[in-house]
């Protein structure tokens, strides 16, 4: 498998371009804007306590700051990840050196592997930067390491799901635009179904609240590690590679 | 080194070609030739595996394009019509890309990537954005990359489209150089380039094969007399009586502008009429401006190929407007 050397080219192509650069930059200014207005309200929270001992009792850091800051990071992640995908095959399509690539002595299914972890790498330097907003919690309080762990995990799995069903909304069109719409759509469609799950009831309300992306995700930023859930997240990972890999086999069929 | 049988290819409700058919040996040069739309770059998709055909084989070194396709592209060098590149690359780093996928081993790389540089002339500009290099320089890197690893066989889409005159020489000396020791099969419009460069033709119109074979095969072919061009100084009529009746004439056709006083006459091949018509032309006092020997071009047999396909009529042997 021929997976390193496409794993480069993406990475080389991320960074040579401003696309990597601008998402880290704005994807951080928000964060850090988030953490700070969390944190303070944290803050302000902690002093009112000192006062009422029997407020203080329930007030924690770790279901405080970082599950709050774990929610937010969530919905940016609907936004900024179809902008991390959308140029993957939109953009080789649209140039023709798609032609070049898939005539090289190399599987459809390492291309799509390479291009894959190429976007999950840079999406794990965006999680691994923002590890300063717990290391600057840990500098005034106690942090549960349990819960942070399995939060950082939902948030990998989470943002892989989310990355899979981007690469294939760029698999199907030569226009990055679409390509990144359509994903968002679909990430979107998949996030508020969760919403409709209590008004329908029933069966189908428990079908649709765990076909629904974000209530998996619900578990791992209480620092619940449950198979289920990690099972959803692989699941829904392979099944979008799954068709992306279909999706470029019908695009040569087709011609 | 590729042998392509039957092939056919459909988009849709489409033909794109159907039942091609022919072979190329190894170390030949081979152009393949036809209007704009005959199924040209279908063809090399398919053997460049970019594309399944719907129907019928095509092997290249030995191994089904279909079937065998990663020991067939390990094989290959292939430069795709627009000459697709990234660019948002710089020229060294992307060959030593492409040498890598294409499984140039680690330790060879770096002097395989500098070896096909050198050939293409692009070390200057190895340190450049692919994206702000000149039309000639990209075309050079797509070439530069079809042979990084040093494949046994070329396919080449249009290698000189949209290039100056220079550099049409420069690639097509390039080309040149890669003749023995790798089989090409390029496309073209530009037909001499075709007879500069290549040892055999495959000419397809409509989807279909039409003609193939060495360049003089296919004049003999196409052309079987030889052609005589007689310009003299004298109104028309007597004159073309004169040279029908020259022992040996199949006939004889007005060429030019008619009453400028040019004829084409047409012999059995090999038989050389010029002393005879010069002789004609002392006796009866014309004075005599021009007398040559007229060589078929590819270019004639192209267009009476083509055109005779596509007024459907018998090909060869039709009053040669063709030679105009």
């Amino acid at each position: 498998m021929k997976v390193w050397p496409i794993f480069k080219k993406e990475m080389r192509l991320y960074f040579t371009s401003p696309v990597a650069w601008v998402v880290l930059a704005v994807f951080l200014a928000i964060m850090g804007f988030f953490f700070w207005s969390i944190f303070d309200y944290f803050g302000r929270l902690s002093m009112q306590a000192a006062m009422q001992p029997m407020m203080g009792r329930d007030l924690n850091v770790t279901d405080g700051v970082m599950r709050p800051l774990f929610s937010n990071f969530s919905v940016i992640l609907l936004l900024i990840t179809p902008l991390l995908t959308m140029r993957l095959f939109s953009e080789e399509r649209r140039s023709g050196t798609i032609e070049l690539l898939l005539t090289y002595p190399v599987r459809d299914g390492a291309v799509l592997v390479g291009k894959y972890l190429a976007a999950l790498a840079l999406y794990g330097v965006m999680l691994a930067l923002t590890l300063l907003y717990p290391a600057i919690v840990l500098y005034f309080a106690r942090l549960e390491w349990g819960p942070l762990a399995t939060g950082y995990l939902g948030l990998l799995l989470l943002g892989g799901t989310f990355l899979a069903v981007g690469i294939l909304a760029s698999s199907v069109t030569e226009n990055q635009i679409i390509a990144s719409i359509t994903a968002f759509g679909i990430l979107l469609a998949l996030w508020i179904m969760g919403w409709a799950a209590e008004s329908v009831g029933g069966t189908w309300g428990r079908v649709i609240s765990s076909v629904s992306i974000l209530e998996h995700f619900d578990t791992f930023s209480r620092g619940i590690l449950d198979t289920k859930d990690v099972v959803y997240y692989l699941n829904a990972i392979a099944l979008a590679l799954f068709l992306t890999l279909r999706s470029l086999e019908a695009r040569r069929w087709k011609g | 080194m590729i042998d392509v049988s039957n092939l056919t290819k459909h988009y849709g409700p489409v033909t794109a070609i159907r039942d091609v058919s022919f072979s190329v040996a190894p170390g030949e040069i081979v152009g393949f030739l036809g209007p704009n739309g005959a199924g040209k770059s279908t063809t090399m998709r398919i053997l460049s595996c970019f594309l399944p055909a719907t129907s019928g084989t095509a092997r290249v070194a030995g191994y089904d394009v279909f079937k065998d396709s990663m020991e067939v592209r390990r094989r290959i060098g292939y430069l795709p019509e627009n000459v697709p590149l990234y660019g948002e690359m710089r020229v060294a780093p992307y060959l030593d890309f492409v040498a890598e996928v294409k499984g140039v081993p680690r330790a060879e790389r770096t002097r395989r990537v500098a070896e096909a540089m050198e050939r293409c002339l692009v070390t200057e500009v190895q340190h450049r954005l692919i994206a702000t290099l000149s039309k000639g320089y990209r075309q050079r890197v797509g070439l530069a990359q079809a042979i990084v690893n040093d494949p046994h066989v070329l396919i080449l889409d249009e290698p000189t489209i949209g290039l100056d005159p220079r550099q049409i020489t420069e690639i097509r000396s390039l080309i040149k150089s890669l003749a023995g020791d790798h089989t090409v099969i390029l496309s073209t419009h530009i037909l001499p380039e075709v007879s500069m460069l290549c040892g055999g033709v495959i000419i397809i119109n409509r989807g279909s094969v039409v003609a193939q074979g060495t360049i003089d095969r296919l004049v003999d072919e196409f052309f079987p007399t030889s052609r005589v061009l007689v310009q003299v100084a004298v109104p028309a009529a007597a004159v073309r009586e004169g040279l029908a009746a020259v022992p040996g004439v199949v006939a004889v056709h007005e060429q030019g502008v008619p009453g400028d006083g040019t004829w084409l006459v047409e012999s059995p091949r090999g038989r050389d009429l010029r002393g005879e018509i010069f002789q004609l032309a002392a006796q009866r006092k014309w004075p005599l401006v021009e007398l040559r020997r007229v060589g078929a071009t590819l270019e004639e047999v192209f267009i009476r190929i083509v055109a005779g396909e596509d007024t459907a009529a018998p090909g060869p042997g039709r009053d040669g407007e063709g030679a105009a």
